[in-house]
This record gives C-alpha cells, sequence and structure tokens, in this order.
C-alpha cells in the first residue's frame, strides 16, 4: 500500500518536470526567460497538447533550440512567433489567434448566451402579459364546446 | 408555427452532433500544411559519404517529389517499395532528404532496400525539415515547376495515395 501511495506521488512529481535539458539554456536570464515564456505558448506538433517546453520530443528539441538561436540573433518575440506559424501554420499556437477563421471559435459561446438571454427575455415578456390581461371572456367556438360537454354529462 | 421555434434548439443539437460524430473518424495526427502554394524553401544540402548532395535550385523549372525519411524511421519501410517504383510510375525526379540521421546509416539503408532517389541530401540536424514544416517523417512534397509547395502527403504513402493523390496532380502540373 505505501510502496503503491509513493510510486502515484513520484509520478505526480513527474508530470510537473520540465524537458527543458541544461545544455539547451541560454547564458543571458533575460533571453531565456524569453524563450521560456515563447516555448511554453508552442504547441508540440508530434504530441500535440504539450506545449514544447514540456515535451521531450526531437522536434521540440529542436525548436526550442531554434527559439534560442533565433532570440539571439536578435529576433524579436514576434518575429519568433511568425518564423513558426510560417512553417507550422496557427496550429502550432497554443492560443488560437483571433481572425476571420476563428471568429466562431471566439465569439460563438458569447453568441449562443446571447441567444438564450434573447429567448428566455421574449418567453418571460408574453407570459408576464398572458398575465397581466387576467381572465378573457370564452370564445363562441369555446362556448358551444363547453356546453356540448356539459350536456353529456347532464345526460350520461 | 410558432412550436417551429422549439425545435430550433433540437435542429442545432442534431447538426453539431452530426459534425462532431464525422469528425471522430478524422485522423488528428494529420495536420494542415502552412506551406501549400508558398514557394519550397531555399536549401543546399551535403550528400551521403562522397554521393552528390541536393540544393533546391538544381530542379528549378521542373516538377518533383521530394521524400523525408531516416533510416530510423519504421514506416519509411513500409512506403519503401512503393517509392521504388515512382520516378518510372510518374515519370517525375524523385528526391530524398535523410532527415537526422547519420550519413552511413542512411547509406546502409538504401544499400540494403535500394536507391529510389535521385538525389539525397543529409539534413542532420533537421533545419531544412523545419523550414518545410515537417514534424514526422516519412513525408513526400510535390513541387511544381515555379517551385511551390502543391502538396504534403503526411505518413507512409499506399498505393492508393499514389493513385489518387500524387498521380492526377502531378499530370496536371506537368502539363501546365
Amino acid at each position: 500500500m505505501r510502496a503503491v501511495v509513493i510510486g502515484l506521488l513520484l509520478g505526480l512529481a513527474a508530470t510537473t518536470a520540465l524537458a527543458v535539458e541544461p545544455s539547451e539554456r541560454l547564458a543571458d536570464p533575460a533571453l531565456e526567460a524569453r524563450a521560456r515564456a515563447l516555448s511554453s505558448e508552442l504547441r508540440c506538433l508530434v504530441c500535440q497538447n504539450q506545449s514544447i517546453d514540456d515535451s521531450n520530443a526531437g522536434l521540440a528539441h529542436d525548436l526550442r533550440v531554434l527559439i534560442r538561436e533565433r532570440l539571439s540573433a536578435g529576433d524579436s518575440d514576434r518575429q519568433v512567433l511568425d518564423f513558426m506559424v510560417r512553417r507550422y501554420g496557427d496550429f502550432i499556437l497554443l492560443k488560437p489567434p483571433v481572425h476571420g477563421d476563428t471568429y466562431v471559435l471566439w465569439f460563438g459561446p458569447f453568441a449562443a448566451l446571447a441567444l438564450g438571454a434573447i429567448g428566455v427575455a421574449l418567453y418571460l415578456r408574453s407570459a408576464r402579459r398572458g398575465l397581466s390581461r387576467g381572465p378573457q371572456p370564452l370564445t363562441t367556438e369555446e362556448r358551444r364546446r363547453l356546453e356540448k360537454l356539459l350536456a353529456e354529462e347532464r345526460d350520461g | 408555427m410558432r412550436r417551429l421555434i422549439f425545435l430550433l434548439p433540437v435542429a442545432a443539437f442534431v447538426a453539431l452532433a452530426v459534425y462532431f460524430f464525422v469528425s471522430l473518424s478524422r485522423d488528428p495526427a494529420v495536420l494542415p500544411s502552412a506551406m501549400i502554394n508558398q514557394p519550397a524553401p531555399a536549401f543546399t544540402l551535403a550528400g551521403l559519404g562522397d554521393q552528390p548532395g541536393l540544393a533546391r535550385d538544381e530542379f528549378a523549372g521542373q516538377v518533383v517529389l521530394i521524400n523525408f525519411f531516416a533510416s530510423w524511421c519504421v514506416p519509411c519501410r513500409t512506403e519503401h517499395p512503393l517509392l521504388m517504383n515512382i520516378p518510372r510510375a510518374l515519370g517525375v525526379p524523385l528526391y530524398g532528404i535523410d532527415y537526422k540521421d547519420k550519413p552511413e546509416d542512411a547509406a546502409r539503408f538504401l544499400g540494403e532496400l535500394g536507391n529510389p532517389y535521385g538525389r539525397v541530401g543529409a539534413d542532420r540536424d533537421g533545419r531544412v525539415g523545419i523550414d518545410f514544416g515537417v514534424y514526422g517523417v516519412p513525408e513526400t512534397y510535390v513541387i511544381d515547376k515555379a517551385g511551390r509547395i502543391r502538396l504534403r502527403h503526411v505518413g507512409p504513402l499506399s498505393p492508393e495515395d499514389l493513385a489518387r493523390e500524387l498521380a492526377p496532380l502531378v499530370k496536371a502540373l506537368q502539363k501546365s
């Protein structure tokens, strides 16, 4: 039992370990911090739901080294991201950018919420109007049906 | 008529359910390429051993196929017999880029299985692969006469891929 618990704890600890290898790190802490921030925004294309900062895949390692090279060469963060997107498309960004193709993704939930709110508001308004009008007299059609039913009751 | 408005959410749900169900059969590992219709990235690579290397500008004006492979890549062995036939079957040159591999291993791989490539370039650090947007070998690219990437196939080629995707495209590109 104890061994299982320890094993589980070790397993949990392992997931928090990072994939960045000491040999990849830059000497300049400011540049290294930018590289880390950038690589946590980029998707590892091999494992897909990990960032390249977390991934041990060979391609993730290559991209981490590439980011550091470009930053050392004087690229801005924006230039590094553009470099990646040109090659791998928007999919490499873990946070999808807001543009034509992604409007449904970004604004769809709010549109659905707004439609629902309009629906509820219309329903409540018509329900309230029904109440405020008070009881209405029966139409001739309704009166005729009522008399017929009452007559059946009497006769039966 | 007013009742119909209550069916609207049901219809929206059914549409979404159908979309998600169809999406279940899509392979999430096949990603769209950002490089389609973009010029193929420039590269100059050394060859394997003392063989001649490969550079983009050598095949300008021609329709060519570029196949990324590696000796350590298992699916590459699966598609290899098909690659052997491609230059003859399609009538276009097939060039190989040996991705993150030791040249001597690649030379042994080709010695063992046969060499379908007109030329092979050794991309030892995988940088040319990154420029093409490669995220796993094998990948195959079709490049038109203007040097633009027209098709990218991820994973091993099957005879169906060759007949349905590559052959018609190559034929059309050669005529243009």
